[in-house]
């Protein structure tokens, strides 16, 4: 079976001025999910795990431009897609969830028109059975009386609340790709688990592929089947989330795993990746990760290649092979 | 008392030195062409208006030096003693150009004085405001959110019903009309500026209030009044025109723009178009003008900004 | 909200009260319409009477407390000039210049708006950039030159359009409306689009600012994610949430149209409020100029009252507020 999303070699650059090159928030990533499973898409904030999920939604903001690769979802490419298929494409078969549920929802309109909307953009039905969809997509996401609170907006909900009206407007549709960007970052701990929960349901039930971008590995632990880690554009490892978390091969991704506050033990201190995020538009020559890395060699100063191993990939030179302390 | 070093008086308002940071503010002001036509064609109007009675082809309030022959010429026409006159005369023989020059005159005079007197009231006013809280605060800010909620025309127009017909009622007026806006402004940056730890320190130094409203207060707030100040310049200059075409304002024998636009519409319908156009091309080019050198103003002096 | 609708209007009859003071001192204190009202050559007991006749002889707080009980059965006393009460001249005018007014109105949105939306959807486009150069224009014309100017063009020049009067006229309600006729309409046009030049220019920066303020907004991008149309994110989603400024000012604005109305109609010699209030100043009418006053101020007291309430249909968040 072909995957239902293969993204090859992307590149989204944010040019200053048009017909100069700009910074590449993505560059040169490449991954692929099968239909039903899990892709946790991790990294700092910055690294551009966002801007890739926006990529494939075509909803890039100006002045940022997808300038290269593939995004080939279900065999046909987005990329250069005409504007209308695309939009077709959104919302139906395609659907986001965003970071922030206090500001997806538009303060001026009813929920129920925000969702009868999101339904009439593919669907030609009737006022009625509009309704009852959206009211039937609210109460599948836990929201008591859901006709009523329907003529609500969105002020009148919780956080919590507002996200899990955006979660049932992604869902009106059974969309087969999901892009969740840090749906519960702005979340307390409680309803983040409850909303994860809802989300790993989802993939099992509907056979829905979902992308979870977020910067927290416990979550990708819980949840994802796939795990890729990006850092400044590049996508530095990818593999199955039992592999990459327990043998890390990437010296970032086996920072970024130490740093994770259950790794430590009792009484020791938060390991940390030493140095700061690049400047975005000043990266350091070759790997990106290489100032701060403490097995960088010479060869470093040049992009190192992807390197494929049986079921998982990453981009280093001199991998981490021993196993991890 | 104890001995502690006192520090010195005058807590610094400003961190860079005076020089640098008007060459700073100069230069940024240059960075908009716009801006710079604006300033140089006001300080043209400003030297025209200044120099009038030297430059003029003649005087158009000395009855004397106007011809009835010479009435309603044309521009480029020459007149009786073949003199040109440029833009044409009026229906008394007036020289059109003499007469923005001299009206001009009158238009600055009227528009830079209210704003001044009003940006000093309002200034005054606001500060108090600010400084003094309670009472007094409340009843002059109702006083200035009831005066805004009133478009100016309005305010001015009830001055006038009030006070009479002229050129200093039409000051007058404007001030009136004026003062609230700075107030509420200067209030408002007075109260921020208030509540920040150089007052407080000034305050436990024991300065007097004055000091702390002119030294301290005054000094922060200064960089909105000008930028109001200049575009209330123009509005005024605005308003002053529109209310004498209403033949509320200036005299006849001494016209401002406006009047000189009245005097020419009753020509207008039967096309001689030159007697009120011109007058209305030199009100526009200066209230243009004063506009573009304001909004540069505002964008450079916006602390928000710098 | 039905409390904070009877606070409200406790504040405007304060604002009322407050006001009827102040137009009264101001207007009795200085002038003497005496000197109007009566042939210079009139003997001492002729003014006497004329004196009398309109209470100028009893102390201020008598004829304040007169006025007042005046004001409130609707009698501002009678124009010296007209000898009819004012009142009725002034409402006698008021549709003429209502009618102006809301036509400015309709042009400015008309024209402001989908301006505004193009300049601030494609702020980078060269007519964008002319659109708003032309906004500043817009500020910066004096009305009543750009007044002439329209007359001068397209009645002297071109003979189009008419550029005083108000043309034929229709009965409808027991008013006399322009609108409704050809020849009427065609004398609407000029003063109409003349007082509204400059709010024209206000509605096109409100809305352009607005758009510029709404569209990085994360809804709209989600609206976007949602697949509706780039017409729906643009009609429903941008225009809703900049309706809200754009009512506000322009509901406020809507008080200063009906006072410029006052030089447009001095131009076109439309015969409404503004035309006879400029009349009244001239010749010191007291009681025609109170009572335009005293209008204007209930005028404005209402439309704040008008905008208070589409604020609350628009934005859901102030109905909740207004339910505490």
């Amino acid at each position: 079976m072909s995957s239902l999303l293969e993204v090859r070699n992307l590149v989204t650059e944010f040019a200053a001025k048009p017909d100069r090159p700009g910074l590449r928030a993505v560059n040169d990533v490449s991954f692929s999910l099968e239909r039903g499973k899990v892709l946790g898409l991790v990294g700092e904030s910055g690294s551009g795990k966002s801007v890739t999920g926006f990529s494939i939604m075509g909803l890039v903001d100006r002045p940022g431009k997808v300038t290269g690769g593939q995004i080939l979802f279900d065999g046909v490419d987005l990329v250069g897609l005409d504007p209308d298929a695309m939009r077709r494409l959104r919302g139906r078969r395609i659907a986001m969830v965003f970071q922030d549920p206090m500001m997806t929802l538009n303060p001026v309109l009813s929920i129920r028109t925000q969702m009868v909307e999101a339904i009439h953009a593919h669907e030609d039905v009737s006022e009625r059975t509009a309704h009852e969809r959206a009211r039937d997509a609210l109460g599948q996401v836990g929201i008591p009386s859901p006709e009523e609170r329907l003529a609500s907006y969105p002020h009148e909900f919780s956080g919590g609340m507002r996200q899990r009206v955006a979660i049932a407007i992604a869902l009106l549709h059974k969309p087969d790709l999901i892009i969740a960007d840090e749906p519960t970052t702005a979340l307390d701990v409680t309803i983040q688990s409850q909303i994860i929960a809802e989300f790993q349901t989802l993939a099992e039930v509907s056979n829905t592929a979902v992308i979870w971008i977020t910067h927290d590995l416990a979550i990708v632990s819980r949840l994802a089947d796939e795990l890729a880690v990006m850092y400044a554009g590049r996508l530095v490892e990818t593999g199955g989330v039992s592999e990459v978390l327990n043998t890390p091969r990437h010296p970032y991704t086996r920072g970024l795993i130490a740093s994770v506050p259950s790794q430590n033990r009792r009484g020791e201190r938060l390991r940390q990746i030493p140095g700061v995020s690049p400047n975005m538009a000043d990266l350091p020559q070759g790997c990106s990760f290489r100032p701060r890395c403490d097995r960088a060699l010479p060869g470093c100063l040049s992009v190192p290649p992807q390197v494929p191993e049986a079921g998982r990939s990453y981009r280093c030179i001199n991998p981490v092979m021993e196993a991890q302390a | 008392m104890t001995d502690l070093p006192v520090p010195s008086e005058d807590l610094p308002v400003h961190a860079e030195a005076p020089p640098a940071r008007f060459r700073k503010r100069l230069r940024q002001f240059a960075e908009s062409p716009g801006a710079v036509v604006g300033l140089i064609a006001l300080a043209v109007i400003v030297l025209v208006a200044v120099l009038a009675p030297l430059i003029s082809p003649q005087n158009p309030y000395d009855l004397m030096q106007l011809d009835i022959m010479d009435s309603r010429l044309p521009p480029g026409s020459q007149s009786f003693d073949g003199l040109p006159y440029l833009l044409g005369t009026d229906s008394q023989g007036r020289d059109i150009l003499s007469g923005i020059f001299y009206g001009l005159r009158t238009s600055l005079m009227v528009g830079v004085v209210s704003a001044i007197a009003a940006a000093i009231i309002g200034t005054a006013a606001g500060l108090l405001a600010a400084y003094l809280g309670g009472r007094t605060e409340t009843l002059l800010m109702r006083l200035v959110d009831l005066q805004l909620s009133f478009p100016t025309i309005l305010m001015a127009l009830m001055m006038l019903a009030v006070l009479g017909k002229g050129v200093i009622n039409v000051v007058i007026a404007l001030i009136i009309a004026e003062w609230a806006t700075y107030a509420r402004t200067v209030r408002a940056t007075a109260l921020v500026e208030r509540e920040k730890e150089y007052i407080e320190a000034a305050r436990c130094l024991r300065l007097p209030g004055w000091r702390i409203l002119f030294r301290h207060l005054l000094p922060n707030c200064l960089a909105s009044v000008i930028v109001i100040g200049t575009m209330q310049v123009a509005r005024a200059i605005g308003l002053e025109a529109t209310l004498s075409f209403l033949g509320l304002g200036a005299s006849v024998t001494e016209p401002s723009l406006g009047m000189l636009i009245s005097n020419g519409y009753q020509y207008l319908l039967s096309g001689l178009y030159w007697i009120s156009f011109f007058p209305g091309i030199a009100l526009l080019i200066t209230i243009v003008a004063i506009n573009l050198v304001g909004d540069r103003l505002r964008d450079i002096l916006n602390p928000r900004n710098s | 909200m039905v409390t904070s609708l009877i606070r409200r209007t406790f504040q405007a009859l304060i604002v009322l009260f407050a006001m009827t003071a102040i137009v009264f001192v101001g207007v009795n204190v200085i002038g003497n319409p005496v000197d109007i009202l009566i042939n210079p050559d009139a003997n001492a007991a002729e003014k006497a009477r004329v004196i009398a006749h309109f209470g100028l002889d009893k102390p201020l707080w008598e004829q304040y407390l007169r006025f007042l009980g005046g004001i409130v059965q609707g009698d501002f006393g009678t124009s010296f000039v007209y000898n009819k009460p004012a009142l009725g001249l002034i409402l006698e005018r008021m549709p003429a210049t209502l009618e102006l007014a809301f036509t400015a109105l309709f042009i400015a949105l008309a024209v402001g708006l989908p301006l505004g939306l193009y300049a601030g959807l494609y702020p980078n486009r060269v007519s964008s950039k002319v659109i708003m150069s032309g906004s500043i224009l817009g500020f910066s014309l004096p009305t009543f030159w750009v007044g002439l100017m329209l007359v001068l063009v397209f009645s002297v020049e071109l003979g189009w359009l008419p550029s005083n009067g108000r043309g034929d006229t229709v009965e409808l309600f027991g008013v006399r409306w322009s609108f409704l006729t050809g020849d009427g309409l065609r004398h609407l046009l000029l003063p109409a689009f003349n007082l509204a030049l400059f709010k024209t220019s206000l509605v096109l920066r409100l809305t352009r600012a607005g758009v510029q303020e709404v569209l990085p907004q994360e809804y709209v991008k989600f609206a976007r994610a949602k697949g509706l149309t780039e017409r729906r994110v643009i009609f429903v989603h941008v225009l809703k949430n900049l309706m809200i400024p754009v009512i506000t000012i322009v509901g406020l604005e809507f008080g200063s149209l009906i006072a410029f109305s006052v030089v447009t109609e001095s131009i076109f010699a439309w015969p409404g409020m503004g035309k006879l209030i400029i009349d009244s100043i001239n010749l010191l009418d007291r009681p025609v100029i109170v009572a335009y006053l005293m209008m204007m101020v209930v005028l404005f007291v209402v439309l704040n009252f008008v905008i208070e309430i589409c604020y609350t249909l628009l934005d859901p968040r102030v109905r909740l507020n207004a339910r505490d």
